[in-house]
């Protein structure tokens, strides 16, 4: 113990070991990457040692895999390994997936002087992100500009997507971009020896590795959202509908208020499209440039949704859509030559039955108890409708025909009625404070869904209306509002 | 079947000398027990050692070869009384098992054959469940050993050292009469190294060879006076041997300098952790060569006193690593070093923290602590600095805690439950031990307590007189494992008004899908098949019905309301079976995929969901966590919300639909039926269907035309 200075003091740039973190959700193939990796050094001059938990990790927890790479011959001395990763003492951390790799900065394994990033920026929601009732969805620039700012160098594209491509898992493409990046002293070739030698799907693997070779090599771009232009009239109708549109919405209003039109010349007619730009002039005249036409614009996206709100004859509808067969046939990756036979889950119950009669004769039955009693037995259990059936795509497109009669629906009198309610009340706020006519008009986002989730949404809205009448434009109406409307659709 | 095939493995355990054994550490010592010649081998599954049992399941015909008798026995108390063989019989027998939790079952048999004594090898082979990714109770086996005066061993992690636990193990179990437990940690159980072999050894008397030629012996029986015996030889004959053997074999290392006024002891299994401690202080290398000297003990119980006053003399000051609580080896060795006369300094606890995994960074700062205290020069003035954790990532990132695979069969039973507890309100519920827990985490966050294996009935028990029943929930696993006397015996008898649900996926799934009584697999070693239900209604249950298709939320929920809301008295069962999908999907994909290629006609379902139909309220979600199915963003402009998604994992178990249905949830489930190599029927059906409603949607594409924007 002569030597008083600490060998590399707290500098470790001369070690000669390698660590190596993998971060990954049970299933992902994150036990297969480490085992690769393990056997690139072994077959190299290198002494391997990886280690994992499994179990956990099967059951889509996140989990921690760890290997550690020592050059050694054969007669040397055990090394002495570590068995999982210490903070700041990680060279290579793979993440199998964006907010993975926001896990191991947490854990504090993304070292500014020594480690290389290489993650997927793909996402898999965690169960937190996809039960909240609105958008529960995590900020992946969070984690991506962290990542950016805390690496020392970070490899990121989308390997799931790549893999999918490849038609293999996406160990096979990490494992490339582990190659790609160069960090480790082996060169690429090692690495597809590795991949032969286990000798398991071998060339979707390979197509894998390479696909993430080559990504790994391509600049790091964040992901590109782009939204799609705004369509063109192509009826005289349409024209006629676009020029209301310019001349009384506002210009920001335009292009979702095209939209909007879209969807009610779809859902209903021409008329209903021109009872919503109606409707939208008529609030416009309490809204005013000076407020920057928040409520004119709030209100083109929410009216068109609560127009457009879901019943028996528009589900029918787009149930049996030309274009629906080719969209499933793409969602769940059939391929040519399979044929496709689609189910429909659906639950009709008597009030919806009621709903789609004619008002006078929908209320009747809905009140009258012998009715209900009888007709209950029909409507207990739910209902398997094969659209790819004649028979099912018949029924389905007999409903969806009823759109003709939609006016005289007891459920078109009823939704027109909250809808005018809830513009009343926007108008009559948009007075005194324009900030709760706004909140009362983003509130439509609570109603959704069929059901009972339809009725529980909307008694909150109810709830939510009726505290916003007793306060009477009290200063904090606006706040008050927004803070229920948000811890209604956090709620899980 | 096991969860993964252990062909591969079971070839490694036929290695002979010379030749190198690479693999996990939990399999290196399957392999050195077969060179110490055991005769016997049993446990209980469990994580971490769950892969040493499924390696001797698939290893039969070389157990045969050797003469080894292998039990996959019921629990590990049974294990644990297995070893009693070796009370009369010369016979090195090994069992294993997850620890704490299987050394509490097993407790009792431990404690009375630690009484008697044994003369041939007797091994516990714990997986010490503790730290990061452990899903037990946090306590330490080191009290057992205490308590029934066995021997803990706590090898250095590497393999070689690991392979010298094993049969030194039966050395010191032999040579001091006594069981000896080896305790190896959960990373240490699955980290890959290697190690050269040696034959297989058999065994010096094989179990049927004791069993054709009976002994007793009236003083290794646990009765008086012979108990009153026992106690005295565990002190004045077993243990000093144990000294002796431990301090004559070396199973404890030095490691560093011999001289120095500071020094570390450390249990064996820390060491590489404290060694890369040291090595990031600057203080040692990848081989160990520490500056200061380091203890390193192998063996955790007992305390060789010799060894640690020769340690502790002439230092100042000794850094004492133990993980775990309460810290009974720093209490020893303060006793010792008093009772000695030493004036060494002992830090352990305070230094380190009192609960928790004893990670690099947690050794490190402790190792750091310990130099700034007594040799600053030695310490690193500064460290280098870590960027600050960053808040809004802490705030971003969401937990991932483990869940139901895709397409469990026993989700469908808590979404029944779910939808139950809207119509009639929540009952208090009783979980259990297995991968149904899951169920007290989200969406579910159904039921209120676990307290131990099988013991979902039993721990409902108090609350059973009630008017509004509670539930109890167990897996099949739990139900042969103790469930059926502990739980419904005990319930019957005292007629209790549970309802127990039995979860019968026909594995102990939790554990890697090891097969059990009722499983369906028809094997020819075991005997399967049995009945859950057949079994409870023997010991008394006459209320009892099986549900053979968990996916029928509808029928799940009936029975429940009945279970709860019948007039007939007396325990209730429901047996709710459908095979466990990990375990399914790995025979019937390679099947499924052989089948498409030569060509047969098959069938395979896939749900959707309908992005212009679902409003994004993820009520769907809440009711199901499949993690199949998901959310994207809404192709909608209007839209906001994300809308549910169901992914490529979809292994069509139906819960989706069958729930949408149970819950009136919303009509954007679709059920997508693929058929690959259609027949003739198939074809021409399909043409015609499509032809006319190809026809149909062309007359209203037309018609919708008309009112285009």
């Amino acid at each position: 113990m002569g030597a008083h200075a600490p060998r590399e003091a707290g500098v470790l740039s001369a070690r000669n070991r390698i660590s190596i973190a993998i971060l990954a959700l049970g299933g992902q193939g994150g036990g297969v990457l480490t085992q690769w990796i393990a056997r690139l050094g072994g077959q190299t001059g290198y002494r391997s040692q990886a280690t994992s938990i499994p179990g956990v990790a099967q059951r889509t927890g996140a989990t921690i895999y760890y290997v550690e790479l020592i050059p050694w011959g054969l007669s040397d001395p055990e090394p002495i390994l570590a068995l999982s990763p210490a903070v700041g003492d990680v060279d290579v951390v793979l993440a199998f997936e964006l907010m993975e790799a926001g896990r191991a900065m947490i854990r504090g394994f993304v070292s500014p002087d020594r480690t290389t990033l290489i993650g997927s920026t793909h996402r898999v929601y965690a169960l937190s992100e996809k039960s909240a009732r609105g958008n529960g969805i995590a900020n992946s620039d969070a984690v991506l500009s962290a990542a950016r700012q805390r690496a020392r160098r970070f490899v990121a594209f989308d390997m799931s997507a790549v893999a999918e491509q490849a038609g293999c898992a996406i160990s096979a493409v990490v494992f490339g971009a582990l190659a790609g990046s160069g960090v480790l002293p082996f060169p690429v070739a090692d690495y597809i020896e590795v991949i032969r030698a286990e000798g398991k799907s071998v060339d979707a693997n390979l197509e894998g590795f390479h696909a993430g070779l080559t990504g790994s090599r391509k600049p790091d771009r964040g992901p590109s959202r782009q939204s799609a232009p705004v369509p063109a009239p192509t009826t005289d109708s349409g024209w006629a509908l676009q020029a209301r549109i310019v001349a009384e919405l506002p210009p920001s209003s335009y292009n979702m208020a095209v939209e909007g039109v879209r969807r009610l010349v779809d859902y209903q007619d021409y008329a209903y499209a021109n009872l919503y730009l109606d409707r939208l002039a008529h609030l416009r005249t309490v809204d005013s440039e000076r407020a920057g036409w928040k409520l004119t614009d709030e209100a083109v996206r929410y009216l068109a949704l609560w127009m457009a709100y879901d019943d028996t004859i528009r589900v029918a509808d787009l149930k049996v859509r030309e274009t629906r067969v080719q969209r499933v046939r793409k969602e769940v990756g059939a391929h040519d030559h399979q044929l496709i036979g689609i189910t429909e889950f659906m639950h009709p119950r008597l009030r919806e039955l009621c709903d789609t009669l004619p008002r006078a004769a929908g209320e009747w039955l809905l009140h009258s108890p012998l009715a209900a009693r009888l007709l209950q037995r029909f409507f207990s259990k739910g209902r398997c409708i094969e659209t790819t059936s004649l028979a099912g795509f018949l029924t389905l497109s007999l409903l969806a025909s009823l759109r003709r009669w939609r006016r005289s629906t007891l459920r078109y009198a009823h939704q027109q009625r909250l809808i005018e309610n809830w513009l009343d009340l926007a108008r009559a706020a948009a007075a005194a404070d324009m900030e709760t006519a706004v909140e009362i008009i983003r509130c439509q986002r609570l109603i959704k869904g069929y059901g009972e989730t339809y009725d529980n949404g909307l008694t909150t809205f109810n709830q939510i209306m009726d505290a916003c009448r007793e306060m009477k434009d009290a200063p904090g109406t606006a706040a008050k509002i927004r803070g229920l409307r948000e811890s209604a659709l956090a709620s899980a | 079947m096991a969860e993964r095939s252990f062909s591969k493995e079971v070839d490694s355990l036929r290695l002979g000398a010379g030749a190198v054994f690479e693999g996990e550490g939990i399999l290196a010592v399957t392999k050195a027990l077969l060179q110490s010649g055991v005769a016997y081998v049993g446990g209980y599954q469990g994580a971490p050692i769950s892969h040493l049992l499924d390696v001797f399941a698939e290893a039969d015909g070389l157990l045969r070869e050797l003469g080894v008798r292998f039990e996959a026995n019921a629990t590990e108390a049974g294990a644990a009384a297995m070893l009693s063989a070796s009370i009369n019989y010369p016979l090195r027998g090994a069992v294993a098992w997850k620890s704490v939790v299987g050394t509490n079952v097993a407790s009792d048999a431990l404690s009375n054959i630690a009484s008697a004594g044994v003369i041939g090898g007797a091994l516990v082979i714990v997986g010490e469940d503790y730290g990061e990714g452990s899903s037990i109770v946090q306590e330490r086996t080191h009290a057992f050993a205490m308590k029934s005066q066995m021997w803990l061993l706590d090898p250095r992690p590497n393999l070689p050292s690991i392979v010298a636990a094993v049969e030194n193990g039966f050395k010191l179990s032999e040579a001091t009469h006594t069981p000896v437990i080896l305790q190896l940690r959960i990373r240490t159980c699955h980290m890959t190294g290697r190690f050269t072999a040696r034959d297989n050894v058999r065994p010096r008397m094989t179990t049927v060879q004791a069993a054709a030629n009976p002994r007793r012996d009236t003083g290794r029986i646990v009765l008086p006076p012979a108990l009153f015996a026992h106690e005295a030889q565990k002190i004045e004959e077993r243990r000093p041997a144990a000294l002796d053997f431990i301090t004559a074999a070396g199973l404890n290392e030095h490691f560093g300098p011999d001289e120095g006024t500071l020094g570390i002891i450390v249990q064996g299994g820390l060491f590489n952790g404290l060694n890369r401690a040291l090595e990031l202080e600057g203080r040692s290398d990848s081989h160990g060569s520490s500056d200061l000297p380091i203890l390193c003990l192998n063996v955790t119980y007992p305390l060789v006193p010799d060894e640690v006053i020769a340690f502790c003399s002439n230092k100042h000051a000794v850094l004492l690593i133990e993980e775990g609580q309460p810290e009974f080896i720093e209490h020893e060795i303060n006793t010792v070093l008093r009772r000695s006369g030493l004036a060494t300094l002992i830090r352990g606890k305070g230094l380190l923290p009192r609960a928790g995994e004893y990670t690099t960074e947690v050794i490190r700062s402790a190792v750091s602590g310990f130099l700034r205290e007594f040799a600053p020069e030695l310490a690193i003035a500064t460290h280098a600095e870590m960027p600050a954790p960053d808040s809004t990532l802490a705030a971003t990132v969401p937990a991932r805690p483990p869940g139901f695979c895709t397409g469990c069969p026993e989700r469908p039973v808590f979404t029944a439950m779910k939808l139950l507890e809207r119509e009639i309100g929540p009952s208090h519920v009783s979980a259990d031990i297995g991968c149904h827990l899951f169920s007290t985490l989200g969406p579910f966050n159904i039921g209120a307590t676990t307290a131990g294996y099988g013991l979902g009935t039993a721990s409902a028990s108090a609350l059973s007189a009630a008017v509004r029943r509670p539930i109890a929930v167990m897996g099949d696993g739990g139900f042969w494992h103790n469930g059926l006397t502990s739980g419904i015996g005990n319930a019957v008898f005292n007629r209790d008004e549970t309802v127990t649900v039995v979860i019968d996926n026909g594995y102990a799934a939790a554990t890697g899908g090891q097969d059990n009584l009722s499983s369906k697999a028809k094997l020819p070693n075991r005997a399967t098949g049995q009945s859950v239900e057949r079994a409870a209604r023997a010991v008394g249950v006459e209320w009892a019905q099986t549900i053979h298709r968990t996916y029928d939320v509808s029928l799940v929920r009936k029975t429940l309301r009945n279970a709860l809301t019948s007039p007939d008295k007396g325990p209730k069962l429901i047996v709710a079976q459908s095979e466990c999908m990990l375990n399914k999907q790995r025979r019937e994909k390679p099947r499924l995929r052989a089948a498409v290629q030569a060509g047969r006609r098959t069938i395979h379902d896939r749900f959707g969901v309908d992005a212009d139909t679902c409003t994004g309220d993820h009520s769907c979600i809440r009711i199901s966590g499949c993690p199949s199915l998901t959310v994207q963003p809404n192709p909608d402009p209007l839209r906001e919300d994300p809308v549910a998604h169901v992914n490529n994992d979809c292994v069509g178990c139906g819960l989706c639909g069958e729930a949408s249905h149970a819950a009136v949830l919303c009509p954007s489930f679709y059920r997508a039926r693929l058929i690959t190599n259609p027949n003739w029927r198939d074809r021409w059906l399909g043409g015609f269907r499509r032809a006319l409603i190809a026809r149909i949607q062309a007359w209203a594409r037309t018609r919708h035309a008309r009112r285009a924007y």
